[in-house]
């Protein structure tokens, strides 16, 4: 197997004297989806926050060969991973332009952020409608969207995404799967935490079970969603 | 009705340096959702700063109010950088005392420096004219071509440009701006510098205008400020120099019925009035509530 993209190394990340992460340890590869899943307070968000440089954390993330440690988020981003954080986090007093703008910040080529912004627009296109609309007046799913647009706009080369279902109606969760798969299809990595196991699992290429700050199960997607063990916790089937 | 031209035009001459400095707290409480006690002191050591330029090198006009913008936004810089930085993520009564502790601590240095007040040496010889009754000298309105031409060029700063852009993000959600690659640690000391300059051009302009500065006008006339930008919406930067404007014109308005001891009694009761019926100031917005 080729070196991985982001590879996590007994990861531990503490919150005072309590552990959150216990110790964990997967990677991500080149071009694919790897779904976290597991329930709430499994340390999903914790991972990912440690990972993109929110929180500090013991053990090692590497990415593309680069020692994350001690580097702030801004300059992760830099490095190409991009973070969409759980509740999306969009600018709602700006417009949706300015929040697309503020994610191409990193980058200096005119040329192609212009071209990104055309793509974004046409994977979006509900997006191009409302341009120069405050971003907080759209919709949910329509912030989804942005926050995953806007992300696009950095041109990073891995996206982690924190629960990109959260709040949306079925119909919009697909929609927004679609999206990371076309995204996918366009070369871009994910690595995605989902609470929402079955999409998640239907999504992506390789899954991990969290389940109380440790790594229980790792394995193709495909299997993960017949595993009995992950049916009868997180699919709501016995 | 001359007279009352008269007092407009003091009003606005007032307000706009009232303007100046409500901005710096304003700007900071934007950003940081921090007031900045030690504001009013920075506009008054920018004055000093000023003095002692002159008595130093008497450069003109354009140049005395660009060296001290500069030399005040280097303080402000500094204050944030080894005052408040350190207590960013500290409880936000600690944050306030400091600031407080800080005015403190550049008021005295200055009442050591210059225990007696001082005469500004002249910046600017006015020539006044007089149309139909009203007096107008060029300095007036120097003071207040500079004030709205600087306040004109930070909203175009902050609607129009990335930095400026940066600095609503900010505002609005300072854990996720560093996702966007922001360093969010220089737009906050770029903001600092912003506001303290702008404080600096008040501390010059001030200057020219009442040219008998001391260690202590910094008190008063901060507050002052701080009121402004309370009574327009604190964080809002056009609430600010609405809300400098008002004040500026109460204040002119009432020594001309009242006795001039009842200014500032004017002053704070309109705070508490408008504070009742619109709490978060002229313009101010409520903070959201995060979920």
């Amino acid at each position: 197997m080729s070196d991985p993209m982001l590879r996590v190394d007994n990861l531990v990340v503490r919150y005072g004297d309590i552990r959150a992460v216990k110790g964990i340890s997967f990677q991500v590869q080149q071009g694919e989806i790897l779904a976290l899943v597991g329930a709430n307070g499994a340390g999903k968000t914790t991972t990912l926050r440690a990972i993109s440089g929110m929180l500090p954390f013991e053990g090692s993330v590497v990415l593309e060969g680069r020692d994350l440690r001690g580097l702030t988020p801004d300059r992760i981003l830099r490095l190409g991973l991009s973070h969409v954080p759980e509740g999306r986090g969009i600018f709602g007093g700006l417009t949706v332009m300015e929040n697309l703008q503020l994610g191409a910040w990193i980058r200096r080529d005119k040329a192609g952020r212009a071209r990104d912004l055309e793509l974004v627009m046409d994977v979006f296109p509900r997006l191009r409608e409302r341009v120069a609309q405050l971003a907080g007046t759209l919709s949910g799913g329509e912030q989804q969207m942005l926050a995953l647009a806007r992300a696009r706009m950095s041109d990073a080369r891995i996206l982690i995404l924190d629960e990109p279902s959260m709040g949306l109606a079925p119909k919009l969760v697909q929609e927004v799967f679609a999206v990371l798969r076309q995204l996918n299809k366009r070369g871009v990595t994910i690595l995605l935490v989902e609470q929402n196991a079955n999409m998640a699992l239907r999504l992506a290429h390789r899954a991990c079970l969290l389940e109380t700050g440790n790594l229980v199960l790792e394995g193709p997607a495909s299997e993960l969603l017949v595993n009995p063990r992950v049916r009868e916790a997180y699919l709501g089937a016995g | 009705m001359d007279y009352f031209a008269q007092q407009a035009i003091n009003a606005i001459q007032l307000g706009s340096i009232y303007a100046l400095i409500a901005l710096g707290y304003s700007m900071v409480y934007g950003v940081l959702v921090m007031i900045n006690f030690a504001h009013g002191d920075v506009f008054m050591v920018s004055s000093f700063f000023c003095f002692l330029l002159l008595l130093l090198l008497p450069v003109p006009f354009v140049a005395a109010l660009i060296i001290v913008m500069l030399a005040t936004a280097v303080l402000g810089v500094a204050l944030e950088r080894l005052a408040y930085r350190p207590l960013r993520n500290a409880p936000r009564v600690s944050a306030i005392i400091t600031a407080l502790g800080c005015g403190l601590i550049i008021q005295n240095t200055t009442l050591s420096l210059s225990p007696y007040s001082q005469r500004m040496p002249e910046l600017f010889v006015p020539v006044t004219w007089n149309f139909g009754g009203v007096t107008v000298s060029s300095l007036q309105l120097l003071i207040i071509g500079v004030s709205v031409g600087l306040m004109i060029g930070l909203d175009f700063f902050i609607r129009r440009t990335r930095y400026g852009m940066a600095m609503r993000a900010i505002a609005q959600d300072r854990i996720t701006v560093p996702l966007m690659g922001i360093p969010v640690n220089t737009m906050i000391a770029l903001t600092f510098a912003i506001g303290a300059a702008l404080g600096g051009a008040a501390g010059v302009l001030y200057a020219s205008a009442y040219p008998v500065i001391s260690a202590t006008m910094g008190v008063l006339i901060g507050w002052k400020a701080f009121v402004a930008a309370v009574i327009g919406g604190i964080g809002s930067v056009r609430g600010a120099v609405l809300g400098a404007y008002v004040l500026g014109s109460v204040e002119v308005f009432t020594v001309t019925v009242l006795p001039s001891t009842y200014r500032d009694l004017v002053v704070y009761a309109l705070l508490l009035v408008i504070l009742i019926f619109k709490p978060y100031g002229l313009l101010g917005r409520p903070a959201v509530q995060k979920v």
